[in-house]
């Protein structure tokens, strides 16, 4: 089975993130880390893989320092991986982003696509859904375990209610939540072999993209504001000596909560 | 600025989420609400009570079970119908991905986590925390329709009193849309209202010491007629279900009174609180993170603290 995982670049967890107030996006010239949720994905790859055989192929969009990023996930043992790296993609919302993801996805014609369970910049959950709606395929998303078959998916979908059992022929789209697996730690050996592992970086041209359709040209959405969160006003501490839940009652009570 | 308003419905009733939504939406404009699936007809009129000026509904086979893409085939057909200047949801599982769908076929501008909607000089601006709610951004769009995923509990539904007319609509489907089947559904057992739909949430983290320890969380939320929530790493440890994690890979919930017990509020757990109106963190470590972010911090034993809270509170009658 051909599998790709659509992964992406963040800041590092370590890093205090920023929005550059003159472009109004996200400061993105820091230490930077695989989306966290996106190595449950990978994981999942690699499973399928190790089960069944196959190829898996990792697709990006991003800055192109994103291939040291794309290395990890090749180190856990992704076979390949494609970079959409374009200056015209810079500013991309949904519409664009989706736009290159499919054009490069629809190249690699795989019989399966995974996402992560969200972004941890822009904390978005839905570039799956219209990558599905962009190359009419089935998708499930938040999927906390996945049976893989040839020929179809069947994942266990988390809702607000409880699970949904949903099953869809290949070629599908899974995003799977970071409830499905533990990843792996990248051996040693698959980081010294990561570095000789095929890394192609494409523009949007490559992969059929209007540059006009992409990055802010093609944005319907727009940052007009950045301001700082209001303030939670003055806080109260107690340490219980006895009469904690008597003073947290009264204050929520004059607070008009209950 | 006219509205469609996007309504989810559970059981034989709209839900909170969506309602809450409506009510904005016809604070600023003319609403319209749209309910899609088996009974959508029936519970439809509903939207009336909450705001909405009209409702459209759409019970097609194709729309029994509760998977988004057929459901942006028929929203699709009917923002071609009613042309609104914005189409809204209430942020959930299920609305995410219509939304998104929704958004790339009518190649429309999606905002999500809005946290409040305006009309500013006639057009629709968001509010948009980001970067962990550390700034707040006024988001636009470009065109219309314009899209837009409201977190949830951000809103609650106002009965207004009105009515609203109920017109059936059909719609046909992409082909690829109704390839993806539902095989079985399980429902989680719960009583009282889901974490979405609170106005009180009582929060249990990895200081309960064991699982047994959110039946004193139960027994609190039940006497302050609120839900009951879990950290990703007690969900993870399978001591609760993943139906009630907060957080980044969880629910960002935004009720009146969060109550954190034994809560170290770490950054993927505040990302999905910190918007509640009142954050009370009960928590015998007195360095724990999230006494830096509460109202009412409280330094001491939860299996203390709690039960006393719990008899209190029931002693209010």
């Amino acid at each position: 089975m051909k599998i790709a995982v659509c992964v992406k670049q963040v800041p590092d967890a370590t890093v205090h993130k920023r929005i550059d107030p003159a472009t109004k996006r996200l400061d993105r010239s820091g230490e930077a880390a695989l989306n966290p949720t996106d190595l449950n994905a990978v994981e999942e790859a690699l499973r399928i893989k190790e089960a069944q055989g196959g190829e898996v192929v990792l697709v990006s969009l991003g800055p192109e320092k994103a291939v040291d990023s794309l290395r990890k996930a090749l180190a856990m043992g992704a076979d390949r991986a494609v970079l959409v790296s374009d200056e015209e993609a810079v500013g991309s919302d949904l519409l664009g982003t989706a736009r290159a993801l499919a054009g490069a996805l629809e190249k690699e014609s795989a019989d399966l696509v995974l996402f992560g369970q969200a972004s941890g910049d822009g904390d978005g959950a839905v570039l799956w859904a219209a990558v599905g709606e962009r190359l009419r395929r089935p998708v499930i998303s938040q999927v906390a375990s996945l049976t893989a078959e040839p020929g179809s998916v069947t994942g266990k979908r988390q809702t607000e209610h409880g699970y949904d059992v949903i099953s869809a022929p290949l070629p599908a789209i899974v995003a799977v939540s970071d409830a499905i697996n533990e990843p792996r730690y990248p051996s040693l050996k698959g980081i010294m072999g990561a570095k000789t592992k095929p890394q192609e970086t494409v523009s949007l041209g490559d992969v059929g993209v209007d540059a006009g359709s992409a990055g802010e040209a093609g944005a319907k959405t727009a940052v007009l504001e950045l301001g700082p969160p209001p303030s939670r006003g003055d806080q109260i501490k107690l340490e219980d000596d006895g009469s904690a839940a008597q003073k947290v009652l009264d204050l929520v009570v004059q607070r008009k909560l209950l | 600025v006219t509205f469609l308003v996007f309504l989810e419905h559970y059981h034989g009733e709209l839900e909170k989420g969506g309602l809450g939504v409506l009510g904005k939406a016809a604070s600023l404009g003319d609403a319209v609400g749209v309910v899609l699936g088996e009974g959508a007809a029936g519970v439809a009129a509903g939207a009336g009570t909450f705001g909405a000026s009209k409702a459209y509904a759409c019970e097609a086979a194709e729309l029994a079970s509760p998977l988004p893409q057929p459901r942006v085939d028929a929203l699709a057909t009917l923002v071609e119908q009613v042309s609104p200047d914005a189409v809204l949801f209430g942020a959930s599982v299920l609305s995410a991905d219509i939304a998104s769908g929704l958004a790339t076929r009518l190649d429309a501008g999606l905002n999500w986590d809005l946290t409040d909607l305006a009309v500013k000089d006639g057009e629709l601006v968001g509010t948009r925390p980001a970067l962990g709610d550390t700034v707040i951004a006024e988001v636009g769009w470009k065109g219309s329709p314009k899209l837009g995923l409201i977190r949830s509990g951000t809103f609650d539904p106002v009965e207004s009193g009105g009515s609203a007319e109920v017109e059936t609509f059909e719609t046909t489907f992409s082909d690829f849309s109704t390839l993806a089947t539902l095989d079985e559904q399980t429902q989680e057992e719960s009583s009282g209202p889901s974490i979405e739909d609170a106005d009180i949430i009582v929060a249990g983290g990895r200081g309960l010491g064991s699982p047994e320890g959110f039946t004193m969380l139960e027994e609190l939320a039940a006497a302050l007629g609120g839900a009951v929530g879990a950290t990703r790493a007690v969900v993870d440890a399978g001591w609760y279900p993943y139906s009630t994690q907060v957080g980044q890979t969880g629910k960002t919930v935004s009720p009146k009174l969060y109550i954190a017990c034994g809560i170290s509020g770490a950054i993927q757990h505040k990302v999905g609180m910190q918007g509640s109106g009142t954050i009370v963190a009960i928590n015998k470590d007195p360095n724990a993170p999230i006494f830096d972010f509460c109202d009412i911090g409280v330094v001491g034993d939860l299996h203390q603290i709690v039960p006393k809270l719990t008899e209190l509170v029931r002693s209010r009658g």
